[in-house]
């Protein structure tokens, strides 16, 4: 193999890691905000309880996410030397602030923490908010640099030679601000499903006393209505980015789709598989004119096919199935959020049956599932491009002939990583039942 | 020209600043493992000045790693064909000390491994990045062009290699065991601060081994940098005297129980830090990696300097009032520094 795709194999899989920490990083740090302010408004204090909970699983996990997140920053650097060179010159100033925010972070997250019983509560909550405002910020920041490899914008380049530079045309590209929310609300969205998850698993044994099972009830409905929030949200902005892809990225829109000829009235193809020979998506559901009316507005639209575009410049055609993956995950948690719900409405007085508590489980590792998939699709939706347009990834890769070994020393790495923090999740929470908290505060 | 070396010494700052503060924060992490048997109120008053405090460094090093991205793009190209190696091995060191420290303070049944492993990998990790300092003088570098790599072979046979290592890991313990004496101090512990300031004591004379054995190891690899270390002679003097100051404050008497004025000795300490790798940087220049790049070809765009000059400044803005509510809380403030004998469970 070469060092290309080495590089690739390499950069993916510390990214698939790292965004798991930093999607909860963004997602938890806002339900613990919530739970603070739900504890203020409400002056119930299993919401402080709650957050408190929150925040002891949350600093575990950012023993992993700092590092990991400083990993990625300088990997990029000592993987896509080429790509950091145009970085530097054109979109260096998010990475920048980011750093600010992400420092903001660090130190109220510090004192947060460890002033606690120092602050009051009225300052604790002002600090969880910088927390929050941090590492969404962060988030926003690094993305503005994402969405600007898609639709690159503020350079010329002639003989390799980067000149007429303007930093803002850079930072506001067309994509960002479809990218920027479709990623904070993704990130709320998991961070929200995933502590669902935990309440609903908690709510299925049955043998715990009636004071948990309140505390557990209460935390599984503020969740999910920040996920149900989160995920309309989420499908709305979905449903623009189409719109977006249409005008900026036409090949990408086409590959997700799986659409070979331009066309009126375009057909939006659920899963099946893109075939070459045929021209057409095999295996699939086909509804007629959809793929026009969700990215133009009209069932008339003309939509780009493939064959519009040289095919050495096609990305892989799997991105289809990542993209229906997505979408599919997506629906799929809007729609069980919106059903259990409206079950807990409907029968206030009664316990959330037990098959419903399954499902809700099977929601935080899902809606994880989904971003994973999103960002492949998004990353790979882009090749053979690093830079849009500009750069092919084989440019920017180094011509390091370490990288394989590397390879494998990093993912044994974070194998080893991901089971342990699970283990001291398990062992931090077994110790520590909520249960005795709640006898502790209730004296 | 004038902006280069204004991108140049922000870079500077920002290095010195992270080896400052990295090194303490390694150094820490070695001493609460060293300690965790034996004297466990120093090995609690180290994870005291850790816990908040690791968060906070490593952002330092990332603002280093990014800031030579936005000054100096043409730097990125070396660090990507030339360093990988080490600065991938520093990277994995690093994840697993920062999470193993976490989990050490999770989970008790296990923190003693868990203590041991981030103890010592941190222990490494300053030693690895210094190691990488005699790497960018440019003598163990091999092939043309594109296709460049160290010569592992010769960097390992170097007796500078090993002066370095013997450097890193000194000043780590060092500056470590001086700041945590301080700490000691102001936490009202004089058992403690006795315990910090006898390391101090041992391990200042051989820093300042290990610091002018690296610099006289490096010049016969280094020919081209010692012009300017002669013209600069005043600087490493000028820090010669920091240092003497610095390290006898440990003996100026005070009104404590134990004599010494280890406030003081810090603020020199780290005064003889920046002026000597000031003096080191100025001699390094204008190569970034001799005799391949100057900070001139490396330089950043125009527009883009001005206006990353206008983000550190909006930055700085925001982070030096946050540090100083963070000092407060957790450097100065009586009813966190006293350490209560229950409070070893505290996360």
């Amino acid at each position: 193999m070469d060092s290309v795709i080495l590089s690739r194999m390499l950069f993916g899989t510390s990214m698939a890691f790292h965004i798991i920490f930093a999607t909860l990083g963004v997602g938890v740090t806002l339900m613990i905000l919530f739970a603070e302010l739900m504890h203020w408004f409400k002056k119930d204090s299993d919401y402080g309880l709650m957050a408190k909970r929150w925040t002891k699983g949350f600093a575990i996990l950012l023993g992993v996410a700092i590092p990991s997140g400083t990993i990625v920053g300088v990997m990029l650097s000592l993987l896509w030397p080429g790509f950091m060179e145009i970085v530097g010159k054109v979109i260096a100033v998010p990475f920048q602030i980011e750093i600010f925010a992400f420092f903001l972070e660090a130190v109220f997250m510090s004192i947060y923490v460890y002033a606690a019983d120092r602050l009051s509560h009225m300052m604790r909550i002002v600090s969880v908010t910088f927390v929050a405002f941090g590492a969404s910020s962060s988030a926003w920041l690094i993305n503005i640099a994402h969405s600007w490899m898609n639709t690159p914008r503020g350079f010329e380049v002639t003989d390799g030679i980067v000149t007429d530079v303007d930093p803002w045309a850079a930072v506001l590209n067309p994509s960002m601000p479809y990218t920027s929310k479709h990623v904070l609300a993704t990130a709320y969205m998991t961070g929200a499903f995933v502590l669902v998850s935990i309440a609903a698993y908690r709510l299925l044994r049955k043998t715990s006393s009636e004071q948990e099972r309140a505390y557990h009830k209460k935390g599984l409905m503020l969740t999910l209505v920040i996920a149900l929030l989160a995920s309309i949200y989420t499908a709305s902005n979905g449903h623009a980015t189409a719109g977006m892809l249409h005008e900026e990225m036409p090949l990408k829109l086409a590959a997700a789709e799986g659409l070979f000829e331009t066309q009126a009235n375009a057909p939006l193809a659920i899963m099946g598989t893109p075939n070459i020979e045929a021209q057409t998506v095999v295996g699939g559901i086909e509804i007629p004119g959809m793929l026009s009316w969700l990215a133009t507005g009209t069932t008339d639209g003309v939509v780009q096919g493939l064959n519009d575009f040289p095919q050495d410049e096609w990305p892989p055609l799997f991105v289809h199935t990542l993209f229906n993956l997505m979408v599919g995950i997506g629906f799929t948690l809007l729609g069980l959020a919106v059903f259990a719900l409206a079950w807990a409405i409907i029968f206030r007085k009664k316990d959330l049956p037990a098959w419903l508590l399954v499902a809700l489980v099977t929601t935080g590792p899902l809606s994880m599932f989904g971003i994973e998939m999103g960002w492949i699709f998004s990353c790979t939706g882009r090749q053979p491009w690093t830079i849009y347009g500009i750069q092919l990834t084989s440019d920017a890769a180094t011509q390091s002939g370490n990288v394989g070994m590397l390879f494998f020393l990093f993912i044994g790495l974070y194998i080893m990583l991901l089971v342990l923090t699970a283990l001291v999740l398990r062992f931090y929470f077994s110790r520590n039942p909520v249960q005795q908290d709640l006898t502790v505060m209730n004296g | 020209m004038t902006e280069t070396y204004v991108a140049i010494s922000i870079i500077w700052a920002f290095l010195f600043i992270y080896a400052i503060a990295g090194s303490i924060d390694f150094g820490a992490g070695f001493w609460a493992m060293y300690y965790s048997n034996k004297e466990t109120q120093a090995s609690i008053l180290a994870n005291r000045y850790l816990s908040p405090s690791w968060e906070v460094t490593n952002v330092f090093l990332v603002l280093f790693v990014i800031a030579i991205v936005g000054f100096f793009p043409g730097a990125a190209y070396y660090m990507g064909t030339l360093m990988i190696l080490p600065v991938s091995f520093v990277l994995m060191l690093l994840i697993i000390r920062s999470a193993f420290m976490v989990f050490s303070f999770t989970v008790q049944r296990y923190t003693k491994p868990l203590v041991v492993i981030s103890g010592l990998t941190g222990l490494l990790i300053p030693a690895l990045m210094v190691a990488i300092l005699p790497i960018s003088i440019g003598g163990f570098i091999g092939g043309t062009g594109e296709q460049q790599y160290i010569l592992f072979d010769q960097v390992l046979s170097s007796p500078t290699l090993y002066t370095h290592v013997g450097f890193g890991l000194a000043t780590e313990l060092f500056l470590a065991a001086l700041l945590l004496s301080d700490y000691a101090r102001e936490s009202g512990s004089e058992q403690t601060y006795a315990v910090y300031r006898r390391n101090a004591i041992i391990l200042g004379p051989i820093t300042l081994f290990f610091a002018v054995t690296a610099l006289w190891t490096l010049i016969p690899e280094a020919p081209w940098m010692v012009d300017t270390m002669i013209d600069i002679w005043y600087l490493f003097a000028l820090s010669l005297v920091a240092a003497s100051i610095g390290y006898s404050a440990l003996w100026w008497p005070s009104k404590k129980a134990n004599p010494g004025r280890p406030r003081i000795g810090v603020v020199f300490i780290i005064l003889q830090f920046g002026l000597a790798s000031f003096a080191y940087g100025l001699s390094h220049m204008p190569y970034i990696l001799y005799p391949d790049l100057t900070i001139f070809d490396a330089f950043t765009d125009p527009t883009m300097f001005k206006w990353l000059l206008y983000g550190y400044a909006g930055g700085f803005a925001v982070l030096v009032p946050a540090f100083v509510v963070f000092w407060r809380l957790f450097m100065k403030d009586k009813n966190y520094l006293q350490i209560k004998q229950d409070d070893e469970n505290n996360y």
